[in-house]
């Protein structure tokens, strides 16, 4: 064992001291042993860009998007891959995803993407499995089995019901919308998925990629996945699955068994907390420690994306805000669900997190 | 007959003083249905604009603000931290209209801008009034 010495000591602890009011971006992470489990990725959501005319699209959107690829390519360490959490267009339109594939395409990490509802139904997905991915795949990377769902399907008969695409996505766009049609997995994805992870160990970690939650917050604005239940029986058990999601434009967390669930910041716009609307009970998760209220003023307030490091086979979410405090989420083995680590004791809340 | 006149004017002089005074302070379930339906127009039609790009960039305010929700109108007027100053809420829906929404301010006696607010009022029914507040 080498010596300790007092200089030794001394230097050690500038380094950690050092480390410690750095930046994450700028910190390299190890986190004991068997460290090649563990690795960080990035995740990007929800920038909803919108086509104007021609080539205009709404400025303050495309700005988001643009700033967490930047922000992203100047990721040290470097993250092994970006997810895109759907959303990437706000009416389904060619020029949209396009125009978003464009701003994508400056990162220099391999995109793995999810898609949105807002990406799906003008065209039922055609364009974005054309172009851009599938909507439903697996793999593995350093020992985490990862999924993709498409969590933003609905029943036939809504589908069904408009007159024109267009008609269709301008629908199931308007989050309050009281003609709207819940989000579902549908059997078959179920289905597939029970045979997916048939060949995975029950100790494998496990991530789940959806743009809707998998468990259900609120109906009227479709926080809501309708099968939620049965994807949560199949993963059930599993000793550590988590699930990324965005759709809701929030910080939000829950813990349903082993499952720890995680929405993802929007580069676009803040959706407000479901408390906000007081006309309809919600069921928010009690342990989520909200962001706190939006600025309209600063214009990226409320928006941000997330730095998200697997360390031994559960997530530590670092929320990249960008006119606040960046948040940070840890999973807490004792307690046996994430906890903010700054924010999750009463005593340390702030008054901008009241939301009414 | 000057008699029989006269009754007549007597007659039609208290229906009008019966009639006004039914008028000042006397109104039926039907007047009430009347007026809500009235007011539910004016709500429909906010909430037709609140959902429509009412700028120039094709931004809708239920894009930030689904159900109106968190747009507080029971706290106004109250202290605008941002433009430094006590403000009412149709200050802050032009606000939305000319920054994110990219778009020429209404009137404050705009049709459009009484519809908009009686739609977010609405849609906070049963709040009560915390003028102020943040």
């Amino acid at each position: 064992m080498k010596k300790i010495t007092r200089r030794g000591l001394l230097k050690r602890g500038a380094v950690a001291a050092a480390a410690a009011t750095l930046p994450l971006s700028l910190v390299e992470i190890s986190w004991g042993k068997g460290s090649a489990q563990n690795f960080t990725f990035a995740y990007i959501s929800d920038s909803h860009l919108t086509h104007i005319k021609g080539t205009k699209f709404v400025r303050n959107f495309d700005k988001g998007l643009k700033k967490a690829v930047m922000e992203c390519n100047f990721m040290s360490p470097k993250p092994d891959f970006v997810i895109y959490g759907g959303d990437l267009a706000q009416l389904g339109k060619k020029e949209e995803l396009e125009h978003g594939l464009e701003i994508m395409s400056k990162l220099r990490h391999p995109v793995r993407w999810v898609i949105g509802e807002h990406d799906f139904y003008l065209d039922l997905g055609r364009f974005w499995e054309d172009k851009i991915s599938k909507t439903t795949y697996s793999f593995d990377h350093k020992g985490v089995h990862f999924v993709v769902l498409n969590s933003i399907l609905t029943y036939d008969s809504w589908i069904k019901r408009w007159k024109t695409p267009e008609e269709r996505m301008a629908n199931m766009a308007r989050l309050d919308n009281p003609n709207g049609s819940p989000f579902m997995v549908g059997d078959r994805q179920i289905q597939w998925l029970k045979k997916d992870l048939a060949r995975v160990s029950k100790d494998t970690p496990i991530v789940v990629m959806s743009h809707s939650p998998l468990y259900k917050i609120f109906k009227p604005w479709n926080f809501w996945t309708d099968d939620a239940e049965k994807v949560q029986a199949v993963l059930k058990p599993f000793k550590k699955v988590t699930v990324l999601h965005g759709h809701v434009h929030q910080i939000l967390y829950n813990q349903i068994g082993s499952i720890t669930f995680e929405a993802m910041m929007s580069t676009a716009w803040p959706w407000p907390y479901p408390v906000s609307y007081i006309k309809k009970p919600n069921q928010i998760p009690k342990i989520t420690v909200f962001m706190n209220r939006a600025d309209p003023f600063h214009e990226r307030d409320a928006t941000g994306w997330s730095i998200l490091n697997l360390e031994n086979g559960r997530v530590t979410n670092h929320y990249k805000l960008w006119e606040n405090k960046d948040r940070i989420l840890r999973y807490d083995e004792r307690l046996g669900y994430p906890v903010d680590t700054l924010y999750q004791n009463p005593a340390n809340r702030i008054p901008p997190q009241e939301h009414y | 007959m000057k008699k029989i006149v006269a009754a007549i004017c007597i007659a039609v002089a208290l229906g009008m003083f019966g009639a006004f005074a039914a008028q000042a302070d006397e109104f039926t379930k039907k007047d009430l249905e009347k007026w809500n339906k009235e007011f539910m127009s004016v709500v429909k039609e906010g909430e037709r604009l609140f959902h429509s790009a009412l700028g120039k960039n094709k931004v809708s305010c239920d894009m930030c603000h689904p159900n109106g929700a968190n747009t507080h109108p029971e706290t106004y007027p109250k202290f605008q931290k941002q433009i430094g100053k006590v403000v009412a809420l149709r200050d802050m829906i032009n606000w939305c209209i000319q920054n994110p929404l990219e778009g020429d301010p209404l009137k404050l006696d705009d049709p459009k801008m009484i519809a908009l607010e009686a739609y977010i009022t609405y849609e906070r029914k049963g709040k009560p009034l915390d003028p102020g507040k943040h």
